[in-house]
């Protein structure tokens, strides 16, 4: 391709920044993009830390309550799901396409079985009584009324994201399909993975601190 | 020749388009993309103003005269929402920043046009989603634009639809920022390191920081009400358990902030027009280009001073009191340079320059009786009165709209490729300045001696300052409406403008007016600092392929 070029007043060339195919571009906005995520997150734990502070008690009670196998189950999917979703990126830029679009494939297969393990999760508690402004847990103590409903705003924020993350593979491999995306040109796919790793990341904090400070 | 601009041919999302409406509201065009916002956002302001001038005239004598006390909370509200989160916030950076900021770089777009689409249309979600409480009948909400729980948990006002225009709009922000932070790392001309961009430029930086660092923060607190109304979570809510203190320090850790938001690029026009009409390179380059940075900075670190009378420890007073202060410094460093490029150039009273000067006035006001505020003893004192209606009307339309005000006539030969009437554009301003003084100072006064705000009625000795505030604002509709005019008139037979009108320095000023589709024909090499004159002419010049001759 013609590079296009700018002069200076000795009439040297220097390269001009070629804003259509700006890989690096792409690259940096999209980091920017997962900053705004984490901000918006941050302020979620910051609230959920100063509530834990005052009634720690009270937190760990209810946190008791959550089934931790069904929750560490899901926590093991997600790791495997961004081994598995980074390798495909790898696999793509190798040529591998084939490859490449059965990992996504079984990514998504896999956020699939982590919604539906959040859906059982969630149902027992809804049977329990245990959902905001239910008359069971207005009866309950105050900081119990504050962990579930943090607990449902978090997890459900997290599960929007995994929604979130399984449109975007399909559209990956949609993309894939028509030659949008191409081992030369993988910038999408690898937004989609950092993308995932971040929503992965996000549940490796959610986890321990909704399951784990009870057990 | 006449170039064909980007007014008569565009890029749309879908190729192309035979329907003009078809070709605006798709375009990918940063420039046509502007021009949406621009349209758009000032019909708001008018609505808004509207309700402002309803106010003033209920307030006008003590008493009820024509409106309910619940209208008037209800009307407060819409005034406060439409002008900061439809108007102000998305403001500056969106509308002329969007149209300049490429020019300035000497780059043919944004880096993601279609992102930039995508902003818009998510604007236009928000507007219409957070108006459409006006015809559903539910009537708008009463809860201020700040929207304090828990009484914006519990109010019958349809809340609901302004917390979801507000987190759309905050959607729409985000995207433009981290659209203007990638462009400015990317696609500088090729030579332009980070201090030979114009200031615009920079204060455009910092905005985008901010916007990208502090919306998800009140996104994320907004959907909490939505939430804490739709299902009851609690998290706001002291009955259970909730802390309504914590939505507070959630919502000023963006609010604060975005108060600079409004005002950053604001001094960018500043910076922009003060060396242009004193031809004159401006003072100080560096530290005005800093102190943007650090006023982004330390902005995030006073949201305390909200909430001096609101349950916080006397610790926290204190040191939220003292970082407040500390924010006046970088501002105060920008104001003296902006004085030291005046002090000695050859002023140039065309209507940018006027605005300018008016503006830099009027801030300085805004921003000692903001120091004020920001002292603790005295704020317990003033909070909550017309003292501090008076000060943010004063930094804010005072200061950041006469700037925006002064950067619309500024770059209207560029935009337009035409010239508005010089004499009308400073009637206006006289209009406008001795209006907008007359409106507001008296409210320092009502303040001072105790007047409350957000409330329809006053005691019978608050009288007269409402009566000569009343008075002020006619003459302020009638200066806005004195520049639509004049505007209008341009449009349909104002002169030629030619490239330059104002012997300007930055890139913007050296391509056609208004800009051909992609901006530059040649991308130029810069190797000059943004504003050099010699002898009152521009010291950079260009032959027509973007080769500098001297
Ligand atoms: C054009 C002339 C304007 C007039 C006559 C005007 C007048 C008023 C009045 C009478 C109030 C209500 C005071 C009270 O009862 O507490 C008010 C509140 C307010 N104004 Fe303006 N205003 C004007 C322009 C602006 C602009 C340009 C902005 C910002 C961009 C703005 C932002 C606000 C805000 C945020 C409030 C507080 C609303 C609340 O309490 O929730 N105003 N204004
Ligand atoms: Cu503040």
């Amino acid at each position: 391709m013609n590079e296009e070029m700018a002069y200076d007043m000795q009439g040297k060339p220097h390269r001009v920044p070629d804003f259509h195919e700006d890989y690096d571009g792409g690259k940096l906005g999209f980091w920017i993009f997962l900053l705004t995520e984490a901000m918006m997150f941050g302020a979620l734990f910051l609230l959920f830390a100063i509530y834990f502070y005052r009634y720690t008690e009270a937190f760990a009670t209810s946190s008791g309550m959550l089934d931790v196998w069904l929750g560490g189950t899901n926590t093991v999917i997600l790791l495997v799901s961004t081994y598995t979703m980074g390798l495909g990126t790898l696999m793509m830029r190798q040529g591998k396409i084939r490859v490449s679009v059965i990992l996504i494939g079984l990514t998504a297969l896999m956020a699939v079985t982590f919604l539906a393990i959040k859906a059982v999760e969630w149902s027992m508690d809804i049977q329990h009584g245990l959902y905001p402004n239910s008359g069971v847990l207005d009866a309950m103590d105050k900081g119990e009324i504050l962990f579930w409903g943090l607990y449902f705003v978090m997890t459900g924020l997290h599960g929007l994201h995994i929604i979130a993350g399984i449109a975007l593979m399909v559209w990956v491999s949609l993309m894939i399909r028509s030659g949008s995306v191409r081992p030369d040109h993988i910038i999408v796919m690898k937004n989609v993975t950092l993308y995932w790793d971040f929503v992965h990341l996000i549940w490796i904090v959610l986890f321990p601190i909704f399951y784990m400070i009870g057990v | 020749m006449k170039m064909s601009s980007f007014y008569h041919e565009t890029q749309t999302v879908f190729g192309t388009h035979k329907n003009p409406i078809l070709q605006w509201i798709f375009s990918i065009d940063h420039k046509r993309i502007a021009l949406l916002y621009m349209g758009v956002m000032f019909t708001l302001f008018f609505f808004a103003v509207g309700a402002a001038l309803t106010m003033r005239a209920e307030l006008f004598s003590p008493g009820s005269q024509f409106l309910e006390p619940q209208t008037y909370n209800q009307l407060f509200t819409f005034h406060g929402v439409t002008m900061i989160f439809l108007f102000i916030v998305p403001g500056i950076a969106a509308a002329l920043g969007n149209f300049i900021l490429p020019l300035m770089l000497g780059a043919r777009d944004l880096s993601f046009p279609r992102l930039n689409l995508l902003s818009w249309w998510l604007y236009i979600l928000g507007v219409v989603t957070g108006l459409s409480s006006l015809v559903t009948g539910y009537g708008f909400a009463d809860t201020g634009w700040t929207f304090y729980a828990p009484y914006s948990i519990r109010t019958d006002a349809h809340v609901l639809s302004t917390l979801s225009a507000a987190f759309i709009l905050g959607l729409s922000s985000i995207l433009t920022g981290i659209n203007f932070v990638v462009t400015i790392h990317r696609l500088r001309a090729p030579g332009m390191s980070f201090f030979k961009m114009p200031l615009f430029v920079w204060g455009l930086y910092a905005t985008a920081w901010i916007q990208v660092l502090a919306t998800p923060v009140i996104g994320i607190t907004l959907l909490l009400v939505i939430l804490e109304r739709t299902l009851g979570v609690g998290i706001f809510d002291p009955t259970k358990g909730g802390d309504p203190i914590l939505y507070e320090h959630l919502f000023w850790i963006y609010s604060h902030p975005a108060v600079y938001l409004m005002i950053l690029p604001g001094f960018g026009i500043v910076s922009e027009v003060l060396p242009v009409f004193t031809r004159r390179t401006i003072f100080g380059y560096h530290s005005i280009a800093i102190s943007s940075a650090s006023i982004a900075g330390i902005g995030y670190l006073v949201w305390g001073h909200h909430m001096f009378t609101s349950g916080m420890s006397d610790t926290a007073r204190i040191i939220f009191s003292f970082l407040t202060f500390l924010v006046a410094v970088p501002t105060g460093v920008k104001i003296f340079d902006w004085v030291a490029t005046l002090y000695k150039g050859s002023i140039i009273l065309a209507t940018p320059m006027l605005w300018i000067l008016g503006s830099i006035i009027n801030f300085t006001i805004g921003g000692l009786t903001g120091v004020t505020l920001g002292a603790l003893g005295a704020d317990i004192h003033l909070h909550d009165t017309y003292f501090v209606v008076a000060h943010f009307h004063y930094t804010i339309l005072g200061g950041v709209i006469f700037m925006f005000i002064g950067g619309l006539h500024y770059w209207y030969p560029k935009i337009t490729g035409k010239m508005y009437d010089e004499v009308r554009g400073r009637i206006a301003f006289i209009l406008m300045f001795i209006g907008f003084n007359t409106l507001w100072f008296p409210m320092f006064l009502a303040g001072y001696l105790g007047n409350p705000r957000r409330y329809f009625d006053y005691l019978p000795a608050f009288t007269p300052f409402h009566q000569i505030a009343g008075i002020g604002a006619i003459f302020v509709a009638l200066g806005l409406m004195l520049i639509v005019y004049n505007f209008y008139r341009g449009l349909k037979n104002g002169k030629e403008a030619g490239p330059n009108p104002w012997r300007g320095t930055t890139l913007e000023w050296h391509i056609p007016s208004p800009p051909p589709l992609e901006n530059f024909s040649k991308i130029p090499y810069v190797d000059f600092e943004p504003y050099e004159y010699k002898e009152g002419e521009p010291l950079v010049q260009f032959d027509e392929n973007f080769r500098r001759v001297h």
